[in-house]
């Protein structure tokens, strides 16, 4: 019992890590219509600059800013530079420049920090605290649900709350009238890509210390893991992601930890079939016509 | 008829070459020519069928461990022919056939960035199993691959690297002529018209699921083709040799070569090979420190593949064989807009006569998914 509350508690926080990145993906999706698979190699590439930042002034939390700086910095350019190039063009060639930009950023970023797993340590302790003799969360999980939460709630009153949420809103719902209506139509989908590489950036600083350290390829799992979330709750619902997000990170957890680490890709292609075929559009999926 | 000379005439020349040229060379041709498999099947299955697949590193994965432990099981019982090599290869390409089937059955109901998610995972998911299994698949080490040596008729001095890249070529030339011949017929005229509107083709009476399923288990099997070749190359078969990386790197080589050419892949596979090689040499020419040499070995290639592949799509999304096209029709002295109009293959050289044939049957434009931006 003790092993399963433990396992819930490290799934959950895995799983928010997860939400907050998949998150993200719902939030370009919902804007562009185009899946971001070059969102992993972000967050790398933003941890890598606190790697740097915080090797060069010994303050992890100069590192941490600096990540989160370069996110939102990163996530502007790439649309700016890139994205928008296709985002007229058939969706399959959206796909296929996120993909260049996968190879662009492990090349670059092999090329400049070596191929080899740089240690990249947490914040907070990640021994769990016992509660009643149980041992239980650690102060890294503490700090992961707080963030996390505060990301959730900042997003939710930017985009409900605020001018700029709404501009956001109408220029990803209906971009010819939101555009009559004198709203910058690419100044609001710069802003979401920046967000989104922002929010990706944080959950990079949040999973990377759990996993075996700085890697080009180390956000690839986290990557799938939160695509298959997004794709759970449905790639238009934010609360999906959520709750996808905690869902996927549940099941990970009890997989890699009754039958061992390596079978989680296994376990994550597992679910994703099974969703994919019982519910293609995501539990939280409206009704939808496809147009022909 | 003409494409079927085509292939054969190119077949044979590289055939010859091979002759000429050194060991090296040879096993570069015959890797080129293990990447054309696969890069064949997968421009048909995207370029032709509509589907994107990021799983096909994972499928030749599947074919080559197969061709690894039949040709063991051989090894084990002493039996040390060529013709095991055609067992195995047959066995490494059912094995992807019925992989690429169960994902291809998935993959009819799926669109767009779901399709391509699920084969991604799909390419993350498989090499671990490799790891998983470590009592049949070695784990991280992988498997040698016990293979017979080169025919003695050939003599005792025949390198084997250029063996190899007969059996190589041997492979990539069926690959070609299979799909030539699917693409050129009706079954080709389905896939396009499928690609272009599903609702029209099922409306004109193609059956939408089947056209989609058989296209992807086409294309698994020239990838299966191509990993088992992969097997006989490296002699070993290890999780590391068919990551995600490889995957992107097959789609890079029909994107740059032009998505749906046949032709494009060829150009494709040889820049696959060329290119590490090339920044290898540059390297040692200017000759770096060791370690600044062992980082770029490897990264500077791949970062290179990734610029181009977004150059590419966003310059020129018809890639090398949309170039040629229209620089052949440039020194035709054709007009462009009259280009346009009476040669409706924009995109595909190789296609051209089925694609006029499309024009003819069906007037509609049936090749460039993905050439023009509106």
């Amino acid at each position: 019992v003790d092993r399963f509350l433990f396992l819930t508690v490290d799934g959950l926080s895995r799983g928010a890590v997860y939400a907050a990145f998949a998150l993200a993906l719902v939030l370009i999706w919902r804007g562009t219509r185009i899946v971001n698979f070059a969102q992993g190699v972000l967050a790398v590439a933003t941890s890598y600059v606190a790697y740097s930042v915080a090797g060069a002034t010994g303050s992890y939390w100069l590192g941490f800013a600096a990540a989160l700086a370069a996110g939102l910095v990163l996530g502007a350019v790439v649309e700016r530079l890139v994205m928008r190039r296709v985002a007229q063009a058939p969706p399959l060639n959206a796909v296929i420049v996120a993909l260049g930009l996968v190879l662009l950023a492990q090349g670059v970023l092999g090329m400049v920090y070596g191929t080899q797993y740089l240690p990249f340590p947490a914040p907070f302790s990640r021994v769990a605290m016992t509660v009643a003799g149980v041992p239980l969360l650690s102060r890294f999980d503490l700090f992961v649900f707080g963030t996390v939460l505060l990301v959730m709630v900042g997003l939710a009153v930017l985009f409900t709350r605020t001018a700029t949420g709404l501009r956001m809103r109408a220029a990803a719902f209906a971009p010819e009238v939101a555009r009559l209506l004198g709203v910058s139509v690419g100044r609001a989908l710069t802003l979401g890509w920046a967000l989104a590489a922002l929010v990706g950036a944080l959950a990079g600083m949040l999973v990377i210390p759990t996993g075996l350290g700085l890697h080009p390829t180390a956000m690839d799992l986290v990557f799938v893991s939160a695509f298959t979330a997004a794709v759970v709750g449905g790639l238009d619902s934010p609360v999906g992601a959520v709750v996808g997000g905690l869902a996927v990170g549940l099941v990970l957890s009890y997989v890699g930890g009754y039958a061992g680490s390596a079978s989680t890709p296994v376990a994550v292609l597992a679910l994703l079939v099974v969703v994919l075929l019982a519910r293609p559009g995501g539990l939280f999926a409206g009704t939808g016509a496809r147009r022909v | 008829m003409r494409r079927y000379a085509l292939t054969l005439l190119a077949g044979v020349a590289v055939l010859a070459a091979i002759w000429a040229l050194d060991p090296f060379r040879d096993y570069q041709i015959a890797t080129a020519a293990g990447y054309l498999s696969a890069a064949a099947g997968l421009t048909v299955l995207i370029g032709q069928s509509g589907q994107l697949s990021l799983g096909h590193g994972a499928l030749m994965a599947i074919a080559a461990y197969t061709v690894a432990l039949v040709q063991n099981a051989f090894g084990a019982h002493n039996v040390s022919t060529q013709w095991t090599l055609v067992v195995s290869l047959a066995a490494g390409v059912a094995a992807a056939t019925v992989s690429g089937a169960v994902i291809g059955v998935a993959a009819a109901r799926l669109r767009g960035p779901y399709l391509a998610g699920l084969t991604l995972v799909v390419a993350v998911a498989v090499p671990s199993v490799g790891t998983l299994a470590g009592g049949v698949f070695h784990g991280d080490q992988g498997l040698p691959v016990f293979l017979p040596g080169a025919p003695a008729w050939l003599g005792a001095d025949f390198p084997y690297e250029r063996w190899q890249a007969v059996l190589a070529l041997a492979t990539a030339l069926l690959t070609m002529v299979v799909l030539v011949a699917a693409t050129g017929g009706g079954f080709g005229r389905a896939m396009r018209a499928v690609r272009d509107d599903e609702v029209a083709a099922a409306l004109a009476g193609v059956h939408v699921a089947r056209v989609r399923v058989l296209a992807f288990v086409l294309s698994a099997a020239c990838a299966g083709l191509g990993g088992g070749v992969f097997a006989v190359l490296a002699q070993s078969v290890s999780p590391s040799a068919f990551s995600l990386t490889l995957s992107l790197n097959l789609l890079l080589a029909i994107v740059v070569g032009g998505l749906g050419s046949l032709a494009g892949a060829v150009w494709g596979s040889v820049l696959l090979v060329l290119l590490p090689w090339l920044t290898d040499s540059l390297a040692r020419a200017v000759s770096l420190s060791p370690g600044a040499q062992t980082r770029l070995a490897g990264n500077l290639p791949l970062a290179i593949f990734g610029l181009l592949l977004i150059i590419v799509m966003i310059a020129a999304p018809s890639g090398v064989q949309g170039l040629l096209h229209r620089a052949g029709r440039w020194a035709r002295g054709v007009p462009r807009r009259l280009a346009r109009r009476v040669d409706p293959s924009s995109q595909d050289a190789s296609n051209k006569d089925a694609a006029d044939q499309d024009a003819a049957t069906h007037g509609a434009e049936p090749d460039a998914p993905l050439a023009s931006r509106s």
